[in-house]
């Protein structure tokens, strides 16, 4: 195979990537994209390896095989509520590859560069560690906090956010150290793949320090983040290896994931240097947190409900919407959800899902979950799409959500969540709020919702609640 | 703690301050329960419900009146001439009062100046369901809300049962039905009730009120908004309307006589506290509505909204039935006994229940209720600061920040724009000079890797944008598949017999993890793509 039908061969897979990402737009054309976009990566990886400049095939085999039986496993595995860890280590391993990648360059220079052809080269191979090695690390540490469980007991893995003294100036040092590195193993060639390495070592602490100090609900940016960094890195090691194909794709990937960080910090009315450089209220705001208008108001002030009334109220309800948040997936009552809905529906009433765009951990989370558990997809709305709805509706549903609900949000300029767009629940006839106990959301503040007087709130564990309320229906 | 609860002794008078289930939350509260029996039988409550609640029954009612806090629904008053009370004959409820003990119940401090002077002599705490203040808090505990829902939703019973027709209009074999028409006139708590249960029998309703702010919740009740041409709000606060100008009133009567010739039904529930109910409905307009129509006028109590209104009974005039009841509730009085029970729970629950009961003479609530205290008239309250308008559900929708705050931190944007545009500026800048220097020195391969990359970029923001938002998951996972597409960097480092370098080695594994990606992701992809059906 020459070289051109090869360029050809990745146009056509670069094409298919594109159609990939483009059937996305709805669900019907959704799984046909996703053939699309396995059509081009076996074109890609048979035409490189017919191509003129790989010949050895028996590590090159056993790796394929091995990685595509421990990738299918993995798939054929995953629960649904685990989905943004597996993301989060895929990522992972795209920044690794791209680690190797340009390890392997740097070892195996290509040939009859000189001047500022090599000089380029070399840069890109720097770049390209520089994002593997941060993405490598950061992933792996965004992992770790999403698995939660065991790994929560250790220091990298907490949830809360991990702020080490001075850890903006400590992130500017590394960034310049491994400029100068960079430099250093340019000018210098004998010493240049230690300075490599360095590189590797340095940026690795560098990615694994930013996601440290993010806290566990600003993960979906995070994840989209680290998402957008894959890319890059594989951008550059197509820069790096003149292959037109890889740049296109890291393109692709790279916009995607930056074009997600901006959707979910447009829903949290925060800009991306706000999350990536820190959490909520960790005092580098300089704003005193407003209390919020429910300040000081607690358990006794709310109105409870139990089961019962619970279940009543939803049969009395014409028009119903379900509110779900991070809680649902914890409590995994999804399944529950699903069948208090085709019961209801059966019954003549009308059930939406409402959906947050940073509800839960990913991008999208709720919806999968939703899927997962057979709501259909054309119940489950997006915030734009229904908030104006509120108001007609007889019974709003909220499980394990708080701060996309919150009030204060609209209406305390003061509030840390002040101007984040929520779904506007209390204009509902009435809301019912499922929820463990009293504690703040991830933003800290008080919820006002809950002591509005068409708000009852249902405590306890949210599946334990579902299915006694799908009990009584 | 001990809780009496007494059968009403007004003549007529149906309701009880207790239900069954309050009287399990009130023993929740710490109190015990004794309730006289037979209190609850017209309101459906039978003494072995109450029993098995856990409240003690007693045919004594002086026993009942020795409690530490007595509950009741009408004022104490003095014992009727009957049968039943012939032991008690010439005799004052509140004679039977502990001394210092609590009584709740409506009390209408200010028609009663006498009953005032008894409960005074009695060092009685005495509270006044009438008078809990209509804000937030206190929306739990508002007995008169309760009581108004109750007495707008029984209204359009007593309509619908003294008019001739449904009320729903519907097409039959036999022939057309055409929709009753119903005009609220009043839109407090009562008026709204009975917009609502006349939407839910099918009648189309119009509904009018003073004060323009309710508009929105008249017609998120579904009815039509009836407005004049004439521009002033009646909002006198705390949830009523006030006295209008004579214009106003003239338009007013005006619009009601041109609806007089179109509606079936008029529900008037207009008052003004303290004074006589406004006269709306004169006689000539119900001598133009067609016969059969019916008035119901739930300010009969307070001499009528209607000119030909009988205090308790049902007149025909004209042709016209004109309903002048004034016990609506007590008509219902499972119904309302239930809420108003209820309501009782949670004033006691605010008077820290049997363990830390504390008359807080500074909390706002209890302050507005108590009439007597200590051998002292309370009444009338001090005037509270600000009037509060009781559907701060609504109200508190617009986002009506303070204004000051606002123009500080609309300050600060500006600032924050300014130092954005710079920002953006200079970003600018840089990477005018970096693509100069790269076009002066790069060679023609670089630069024409850059232009796919540029582009690619570009093409990847308009496909992103097309996502539905619903399949991120599915698009984070497949671009995670795609971007194992870095395998290939590691098999361009596969060369025979170079197996065992350290180039080769490290490209083998990078094409083991790659390849986790590009299965993993796909098929994950896959099998959440098949979850999404419809």
């Amino acid at each position: 195979m020459n070289d051109s039908l090869l360029t050809i061969l990745y146009l056509a897979a670069g094409v298919l990537f594109i159609r990939s990402l483009g059937g996305l737009s709805n669900q019907e054309s959704a799984r046909r994209g996703n053939t699309f976009g396995i059509v081009g990566m076996v074109i890609a990886v048979v035409a490189t390896a017919l191509g003129p400049d790989v010949d050895g095939y028996v590590v090159l085999g056993a790796g394929v095989v091995v990685g595509a039986a421990i990738g299918a496993l993995v798939a054929a595995r995953v629960s649904m509520e685990a989905m943004p860890q597996l993301v989060a280590l895929l990522h992972s391993f795209v920044g690794a590859a791209a680690v190797l990648v340009g390890l392997a360059s740097f070892l195996n220079p290509r040939p009859g560069l000189h001047g500022v052809e090599h000089v380029i080269h070399q840069s890109e191979i720097f770049i390209g560690v520089f994002v593997g090695s941060l993405t490598f690390t950061g992933s792996l540490i965004a992992f770790g906090k999403l698995q939660g469980g065991a790994l929560k007991k250790i220091f990298l893995f907490r949830s809360a956010p991990v702020l080490l003294p001075g850890r903006h100036l400590l992130n500017l040092a590394m960034v310049l150290g491994c400029g100068y590195l960079t430099y250093r193993g340019i000018a210098e060639p004998d010493t240049g793949f230690a300075s490599l390495l360095i590189v590797t070592a340095i940026s690795g602490v560098l990615g694994a320090h930013l996601v440290m100090a993010i806290g566990g609900a600003d993960m979906p940016v995070v994840v989209s983040m680290l998402n957008s960094y894959s890319g890059w890195a594989a951008a550059a090691a197509g820069f790096m290896l003149e292959n037109d194909l890889l740049i296109i794709t890291g393109a692709l990937v790279g916009s995607s994931g930056a074009i997600l960080s901006y959707i979910m910090c447009r829903a949290m009315n925060r800009s991306i240097v706000n999350v990536i450089f820190g959490g909520f209220g960790t005092g580098d705001g300089a704003k005193p947190a407003s209390k919020g208008s429910s300040a000081g108001l607690g358990r006794d002030d709310v109105t409870e409900l139990d089961v019962d009334g619970t279940a009543d109220e939803l049969k009395r309800a014409r028009d119903v919407i379900i509110v779900p948040g991070y809680g649902m997936a914890v409590a995994r009552a999804q399944t529950p959800i699903h069948e208090i809905t085709q019961k209801l529906r059966a019954a003549g009433a009308n059930v939406r899902f409402a959906i947050h765009p940073v509800a839960g951990r990913l991008p999208g989370h709720m919806n999968v979950l939703l899927a997962e558990a057979n709501v259909p997809y054309d119940i489950v709305l997006e915030m734009d799409e229904i908030n104006e709805d509120m108001s007609d509706t007889d019974l709003v549903l909220v499980v394990g959500a708080n701060d996309i609900v919150n009030p204060d949000a609209l209406e305390d300029p003061g509030s840390p969540i002040a101007g984040m767009p929520v779904l506007e629940v209390w204009h509902a006839e009435t809301v019912v709020v499922m929820k463990r106990g009293m504690a703040a959301g991830y933003a800290g503040v008080q919820n006002p919702l809950f002591f509005k007087p068409n708000t009852r709130m249902l405590f306890g564990d949210a599946k334990k609640n579902l299915d006694a309320i799908l009990a009584k229906l | 703690m001990r809780v009496g609860v007494v059968r009403e002794v007004h003549p007529g008078e149906r309701r009880v301050a207790a239900s069954p289930e309050s009287v399990r939350k009130l023993e929740k509260l710490g109190f015990e329960v004794m309730i006289e029996a037979g209190a609850g039988v017209a309101a459906g409550f039978v003494d072995s419900a109450y029993e098995e609640a856990g409240a003690t029954m007693s045919d004594d009612l002086a026993e009942v009146w020795k409690a530490d806090v007595v509950l009741k629904v009408r004022p104490p008053q003095a014992f009727p001439d009957v049968d039943t009370y012939r032991a008690h004959a010439g005799k004052h409820e509140v004679d039977l009062l502990a001394e210092g003990a609590a009584v709740i119940s409506f009390l209408w401090p200010a028609q009663n100046p006498e009953l005032l002077e008894r409960l005074k002599a009695k060092k009685a705490s005495a509270f006044a369901m009438d008078m809990v203040p209509r804000i937030t808090r206190a929306q739990k505990m508002d007995a008169l809300s309760s009581m108004a829902n109750i007495a707008g939703y029984r209204a359009v019973v007593e309509a619908a049962n003294n008019f001739g027709r449904f009320f729903t209009g519907q097409i039959t074999a036999a022939g057309k039905v055409p929709p009753a028409k119903v005009l609220v006139i009043g839109a407090g708590v009562a008026g709204l009730a009975a917009i609502g249960a006349a939407r839910g029998l099918g009648a189309i309703v119009r509904a009018f009120d003073t004060r323009p702010a309710v508009k929105e919740q008249v017609e998120s009740m579904g009815a039509e908004f009836l407005e004049l041409d004439f521009e002033e709000d009646g909002d006198g606060g705390g949830g009523y309307a006030k006295v209008m100008s004579q214009a106003f009133i003239d338009a007013e009567m005006a619009l009601f006589r041109q609806q007089c010739d179109e509606v079936d039904i008029i529900i008037t529930t207009a008052l003004i506290p303290g004074k006589k109910a406004p006269l709306l409905v004169t006689k000539d307009m119900v001598e133009r509505l067609a016969p059969g129509s019916v008035v119901v006028d739930l300010a009969a109590e307070q001499g009528g909204n209607c000119e030909v209104t009988e205090h308790g009974e049902v007149i025909v005039h004209d042709g016209v039935k004109v309903v002048g009841y004034s016990d609506f509730p007590s008509r219902m009085a499972t119904q309302s006994s239930t809420l108003y029970a209820n309501n009782l729970v949670h004033l006691l629950h605010d008077l820290g229940g049997a363990e830390g009961w504390d008359v807080n003479m500074d909390d706002e609530v209890i302050r507005g209720a108590i009439a007597t205290h200590d051998g002292e008239v309370t009444y009338p309250p001090p005037k509270p600061d600000v009037p509060q308008t009781p559907h701060a559900k609504h109200a508190s929708q617009s986002p009506k920040a303070m204004p000051q705050t606002r123009e500080e931190s609309a300050h600060g944007v500006d600032r924050q724009q300014d130092s954005a545009g710079l920002a953006r500026s200079l970003v600018a800048l840089v990477l005018a000079a970096t693509l100069t220097g790269l076009g002066y020195f790069a060679p023609e391969g670089f630069l024409s890797h850059l232009t796919v990359f540029v582009l690619a970029c570009f093409v990847g923001w308009q496909v992103i944008w097309n996502v539905t938002p619903a399949l991120h998951t599915p698009l984070m996972s497949v671009t995670n598949a795609i971007s194992g597409i870095i395998i290939v960097g590691g098999m361009l480092h596969q060369h025979a017999g170079h197996e065992t370098s350290l180039a080769g080695i490290l490209g083998a594994v990078a094409i083991l993890i790659a390849m986790i990606n590009i299965s993993g992701g796909f098929l994950v992809t896959q099998r959440m793509l098949r979850m999404f059906r419809k």
